[in-house]
């Protein structure tokens, strides 16, 4: 019952965090029609930049703004100079050539800051743990689902309530109509664009305290950010919402769960064989399955 | 042109003995075998519009399946690879069926879904090595040739590259190839012909697998080893890079686009330990601005 | 009292609260040219695409030559003789005129998977496909790419295509669209040659077109049949001409 609710909690906060992730990059896929494979050097980015400003002194949230505008300003510089060409290519054009920017990217940074893994500490204030019905639970992961889900909020607000939110929601459904109107759809573009980028530095910073900041860290992440938001459905936010949280908590309970569930039915040595297997592909194997069932996912947008 | 690589490929050995280089037969059956892969590869995403992002998964499948045929004493070429093959072709069926229900960006993520479920069922199985592999222990051998010699080696392998380039030639302009390349094109005017392009997509798919699945066993008898990372998407995405480096829907750009690919790594490797970082800028200049890779800047006007 | 070729029996589709066909019914006799008019939005495109299979009514039944064919999908009723023109021109940009054409020929053997003769040299397949492309008139085009066409031989294009699949029925969605005077005077001429030989269901807004070209017309307003009938007797019906003189 404690490791269920303990499990629980880490799969709610890993699935806050993806979806910071998975509302950039779907919303660059929605307005964009972009594929964007370069979303996770923006989290390894904000990761690095916080981690380094925590380094020199500055405070926690202050390191980890930096982190995200460091995202952000990174994302407005390759959209204007790579991304802008891509809009309207064939998928396989955008995967490659994003491709390509990660590997820009992961070679970068070993370039400013070497091969070695960054570490952050959690700020001593945060460092604690609470008890939560029975178990002790540690408090700077209650204060990332907390920022999760605050940012959710603030997402769905803005873009169900301001100006720039609207704009973003039609230039979704009719990027033709929204440039008929007169925006500038160039700088919208780059404005959606930084937002994604800065949404994925916000998570990059906020984990680089507990996981290992390191070249290639948003490779892992990207491909379960991608995974969550086909399942929601490309371009919209709920769907990344509920993706990401589905994936969170399937990853997690998944691993700590299913080799526990084999053992039950097989010898220990077959369970854990394929228990850590398994567990490994259970996200691929949801995907699949909302896949085959709704080819679009489960929040489809439907298209301009 | 295809005389003249036919040349090249033929004067590696002679040449390598001259100049006392050993080592480059080895690079060359390297470049061959990832030939035969991406022009596998091409089939289905030049000619038949379907970008999959798992096709190591069946270079990775033949690999193994060899692989364990040796390990158990079964060398025989004639057992080995055709079980590579049908390996490969099976999964190729299960994973066609399900993926080609869906098109378009969900083709991408679903076929990387299917890629990294083999990639994590072979960490899982650690009987056949897990993460650290299997070392295969011999190879395959053929009567009357002695496929242990690098060189003689190298020449089968550049057979059944040609081999696969001449049928895969005559299947583009076959009656069947015409209708997968209608579908790439118009997929609505071939169903209201009366074409059951889901069926002809799905053939397709199994021969590029297929195909795939007997590079990984000549792979497993290169290089006595196979490992998980055969399977893994960025090897996935070498394989569209190889496509599109050599000339996306032209067979042979499959093999100039391995030589490029594989010829990169050495060549920048020894200049500079940034290559990767060169490798993705030349990467976004292609896609950007040399769409027809370097079949095109070869063959000088378009193919058709 | 033979049976029709195409019985359409109780068809509805909405999408929404938006009811494109209403309970639509209605025979198509072997021989027969059908000719559906009717305002903008009456749901001409929707019916010809619920014919051929691309969409699925919500109720009602459709039977070819008595055969229900309302669940099957497009690829099967085209094997089964239907064959359709499409309302914006679609065709294989790449590929040839003859090329084309010659896909259409080969779906008559859909079925069957050939790999190794390059079908451009198949004469089984260009024979019948240079013969549909001199009946419209584009034997001097056959070589040309698809997507070099002019708009009227592109249309004229998949006049052939639907020929040369000797379909039982054909199903042609505005096939003058977007053509001038000239253009329009030849696709009648052509259409009047095919039609004695072909049974066929016409989406045309060209009055002139409908009077040389419909044995029966059928007007259809937001989704119902108002009115069928020789197309002098329509025209004159205060029903019909309370629809299109009412829409502007």
């Amino acid at each position: 019952m404690t490791l269920a609710l303990e499990q629980t909690l880490n799969g709610l906060q890993f699935g806050v965090m993806l979806f910071l992730l998975a509302a950039g990059l779907t919303l660059v896929f929605g307005i964009m029609g972009v594929i964007n494979l370069a979303h996770g050097s923006m989290y390894m980015i904000g990761a690095y930049v916080a981690a380094t400003s925590a380094e020199h002194g500055a405070p926690f949230a202050v390191a980890v703004l930096a982190g995200a505008a460091a995202a952000a300003v990174a994302g407005a510089v390759v959209e204007a100079v790579v991304v802008r060409r891509l809009y309207g290519r064939n998928h396989l054009d955008q995967v490659l050539a994003t491709f390509g920017l990660i590997l820009i990217a992961n070679d970068g940074v070993s370039i400013v800051w070497g091969r070695t893994p960054l570490e952050m500490k959690i700020p001593d204030a945060l460092a604690g743990a609470v008890p939560i019905f029975d178990i002790s639970y540690p408090v700077y992961r209650l204060l990332l689902i907390a920022c999760g889900v605050a940012l959710a909020v603030a997402l769905a607000f803005f873009v169900a309530r301001t100006r720039l939110g609207a704009l973003i929601r039609a230039g979704a459904t009719h990027r033709e109509l929204v440039g008929a109107l007169g925006v500038n759809i160039v700088q919208l573009n780059t404005i959606v664009f930084a937002l994604g980028a800065l949404l994925a530095g916000v998570a990059g910073a906020l984990l680089a305290p507990i996981l290992s900041v390191q070249i290639g860290m948003g490779e892992q992440v990207l491909i379960m950010t991608f995974v969550a938001i086909v399942i929601g459905g490309l371009g919209s936010i709920r769907g990344a919402f509920v993706g990401a949280l589905a994936i969170g908590l399937v990853d997690t309970l998944g691993r700590a769960y299913i080799p526990v569930l084999l053992r039950a039915v097989t010898t220990p040595d077959l369970a854990d064989t394929l228990g850590g297997g398994l567990s490994a592909i259970a996200i691929y194997v949801l995907m699949a399955v909302v896949l085959i069932w709704k080819p679009r996912g489960l929040f489809p947008v439907s298209s301009r | 042109m295809y005389l003249a690589t036919l040349l090249v490929l033929v004067a590696i050995p002679i040449l390598a003995a001259i100049f006392g280089q050993p080592f480059w037969v080895n690079a060359a059956t390297r470049i061959v075998i990832y030939g035969i892969v991406a022009m596998s590869l091409d089939l289905i995403v030049g000619y038949g519009a379907m970008v999959s992002f798992g096709h190591a998964a069946f270079f990775a499948l033949g690999g193994y399946v060899a692989g364990i045929l040796l390990t158990n004493g079964i060398d025989s070429a004639f057992v080995t690879w055709p079980a590579a093959m049908l390996a490969a072709a099976l999964l190729a069926a299960g994973v066609g069926a399900l993926s080609l229900r869906t098109s378009g960006v969900y083709f991408i993520m679903i076929t990387l879904a299917f890629g990294q479920m083999v990639y994590y069922a072979s960490v899982g199985l650690k009987m056949f090595g897990g993460t650290d592999g299997l070392p295969v222990p011999a190879r395959s051998t053929l009567p009357l040739i002695d496929l242990r010699d690098a060189t003689v080696f190298y020449i089968v392998c550049t057979v059944v590259l040609v081999a696969f380039f001449v049928i895969a030639s005559r299947l583009v302009e076959s009656r069947f190839g015409m209708v997968v390349r209608g579908a790439a094109e118009s997929e609505r005017r071939m169903t209201a012909l009366g074409f059951p392009v889901a069926r002809y997509r799905l053939v397709a798919f199994v021969i590029a697998g297929a195909v795939a699945g007997l590079a990984g066993a000549l792979w497993a008898d290169f290089s006595r080893f196979v490992s998980p990372d055969m399977a893994s998407w960025t090897r996935s995405g070498e394989f569209l890079v190889m496509v599109i480096l050599g000339g996306i829907g032209s067979l042979a750009g499959g093999l100039y686009g391995a030589a490029v690919l594989t010829g990169f790594e050495s060549l920048f490797s020894g200049f500079t330990e940034h290559w990767m970082l060169v490798l993705g800028i030349v990467l976004i200049l292609i896609v950007l601005f040399a769409k027809r890779g370097i079949y095109g800047v070869l063959a000088g006007r378009r193919h058709d | 009292m033979t049976e029709p070729l195409l019985a359409v029996r109780g068809l509805r589709k909405a999408f929404g609260a938006l009811i494109v066909t209403d309970k639509l019914d209605f025979d198509l006799a072997a021989g027969e040219t059908l000719a559906i008019i009717g305002p903008n939005g009456a749901g001409k495109t929707t019916l010809i695409a619920q014919l051929a299979g691309d969409v699925r009514p919500d109720a009602g039944t459709i039977a070819l030559n008595g055969r229900p064919i309302v669940h099957e999908p497009a690829d099967v009723r085209a094997r089964l003789g239907i064959a359709r023109s499409f309302q914006i021109t679609t065709v294989v940009p790449t590929f040839s005129a003859e090329d084309n054409v010659a896909l259409a020929v080969q779906s008559r053997t859909a079925m069957q998977m050939h790999f190794w003769q390059p079908a451009r040299a198949d004469e089984r397949l260009r024979e019948p496909a240079r013969a549909a492309l001199e009946r419209v008139g584009l034997s001097a085009r056959a070589g040309v790419r698809a997507s070099d066409l002019s708009h009227g031989e592109a249309r004229a294009l998949e006049i052939a295509m639907a020929l040369a699949c000797r379909p039982m029925v054909m199903l042609l969605d505005e096939p003058m669209a977007g053509m001038g005077h000239d253009e329009s005077r030849a696709m009648i001429d052509l259409l009047r040659t095919i039609k004695t030989e072909t049974t066929m269901v016409l989406i045309e807004h060209d009055m002139d077109a409908v009077a040389q070209l419909a044995d029966r017309v059928m007007v259809l307003v937001a989704g119902r049949a108002v009115a069928s009938g020789a197309y002098d007797d329509v025209r004159r019906d205060p029903v019909v001409r309370d629809a299109y003189l009412g829409e502007n």
